[in-house]
């Protein structure tokens, strides 16, 4: 049988289903948080969420890396677009990001701040090298998947010494943010699918506090429906049996040691910072990366002033809550009336990994009974 | 972004870089961080950087898994642009 089919193949999936009603005990609750937004999409597109039993709650993670970054930070980031000699790269997702006046990279460009839009951090490198007049600024963000990527550029920017160019550093780390939920008394979450391409980098031995720590299972998984079913069959086996372990459902592509390379560059480039301010999850300690001193100069907090202004999320819209796990993205009054993927008021909606936008997409609008 | 997009190296270029088939899209990667994948092989690419070797099958099913979102992810505006500006 090929590979695609039996992790696709109805039949295993409702095999599947039909053993986590097993494992559950009739009446209780079980809140299982999956971490990644890759996860999340993939649940809705593929109706997983109607193959689980009653007793399972899904919670979406903070796992989006668009979704996470605070309204502060886009300003900060549409401030360097703004000044006349900047260049500011970024992925796409981030240019429909609004921040705190509601305004966002996309609209500043549009009044003509110079912002272009790149696949890769080495493309923005590249438009630094070829136009050495302007200041190319790389809009660094996301999760340890994209971190190593933004080191690598670093690394060869200083080798090739291309002094026009610089990155403004948002990077974050999964671990803190897990603790952050942990640590939070509103959120009880039972159990994780711990991300599946984030894993590839870190591997899975940073996700053993969560189980030393805070006795909670953690299953790291692929995107496969079957994958992640067989993980949340994993996670409800280990509750059953009072277990807490890190286990890793997706060995086929992730190793309990992760990329050795990437860690290294990522430990060489970047320092951890004290604190960093997450949409809806507030400061977390030791979360957010910075550019080491050794890089200092191709830094653009150091180069450029950046405003840095705490800014309070939009009332109207709950990301936060929904980062948190505490609403479903239905549960928000603006979902699907001010707030759209063409229209987007919060984060969540703007990225195509953002839990409303999987809602939004596979028609999830209310409460499925 | 946070998901990798499967893509075949088709050959090793100076540099860490490799040339990678997104499913006829082209493009120049780094494999700086698999330096064992070799012509041939499939890997995981996250913005332009192979994460991860994966066997073709594993590949496939990623790739349908991403569907329509692969085309937005490898063709961002001003790409050409900017390939022809690293020459």
């Amino acid at each position: 049988m090929k590979y695609v089919d039996e992790y696709r193949d109805g039949r295993a999936a409702k095999a599947i289903a039909a053993e986590l009603r097993t494992l559950v005990r009739p009446g209780s609750h079980v809140k299982l948080m999956e971490v990644c937004g890759g996860h999340t999409h993939a649940i809705y597109r593929h109706g997983l969420d109607a193959l689980l039993p009653g007793e399972v709650e899904l919670v979406h993670g903070p796992g989006c890396p668009v979704c996470v970054i605070p309204l502060g930070r886009v300003d900060d980031a549409i401030c360097l677009a703004e000044r006349p000699e900047v260049t500011l790269a970024s992925f796409g997702d981030m240019l429909r990001v609004p921040g705190g006046r509601r305004r966002s990279l996309l609209e500043a460009k549009a009044r003509g701040a110079d912002v272009r839009v790149v696949y890769s951090p080495l493309d923005a490198l590249g438009l630094a090298v070829a136009e050495p007049e302007r200041e190319v600024v790389f809009f660094g963000v996301g999760f340890e998947t994209t971190a190593p990527a933004t080191a690598l550029t670093l690394l060869r920017a200083r080798r090739e010494q291309v002094r026009n160019f610089s990155v403004f550093c948002n990077h974050v780390l999964i671990g803190p943010a897990l603790r952050a939920i942990l640590d939070s008394p509103e959120t009880q979450i039972d159990g994780f699918v711990g991300p599946g391409h984030v894993s590839t980098v870190i591997g899975t031995r940073p996700y053993d506090f969560v189980c030393s720590e805070y006795h909670r299972p953690v299953v790291v998984a692929g995107f496969e429906p079957t994958d992640i079913l067989q993980a949340v069959a994993m996670l409800l086996r280990q509750l059953r049996d009072g277990r807490a372990e890190v286990e890793n459902e997706y060995g086929r592509v992730v190793r309990a040691e992760g990329n050795p390379a990437a860690l290294a560059a990522l430990a060489e480039v970047f320092a951890v910072r004290p604190d960093f301010e997450w949409r809806g999850l507030g400061a977390i300690p030791r979360s957010g990366l910075r550019i080491a001193d050794a890089f200092a100069d191709w830094d653009a907090e150091r180069r450029f002033e950046v405003p840095g202004a705490r800014i309070e999320d939009p009332k109207a819209c709950r990301c936060g809550d929904v980062l948190r796990g505490l609403a479903k993205p239905y549960e928000c009054g603006v979902f699907g009336t001010a707030c759209t993927p063409e229209q987007p008021l919060g984060t969540c909606m703007v990225s195509s990994e953002g839990a409303c936008a999987a809602y939004y997409a596979y028609g999830r609008h209310r409460r499925v009974a | 972004m946070c998901l990798g997009v499967p893509g075949q190296i088709l050959e090793r270029l100076d540099d860490g870089l490799a040339k990678v088939d997104f499913t006829g899209v082209r493009r120049t990667v780094s494999v700086a961080f698999t330096p064992e994948a070799e012509p041939g092989d499939w890997v995981l690419v996250h913005v332009g950087f192979a994460l991860a070797t994966i066997d073709e099958d594993e590949a496939r099913a990623t790739l349908d898994l991403l569907g329509e979102a692969i085309a937005a992810e490898l063709e961002p505006a001003g790409n050409k642009l900017l390939q022809r500006g690293r020459g």
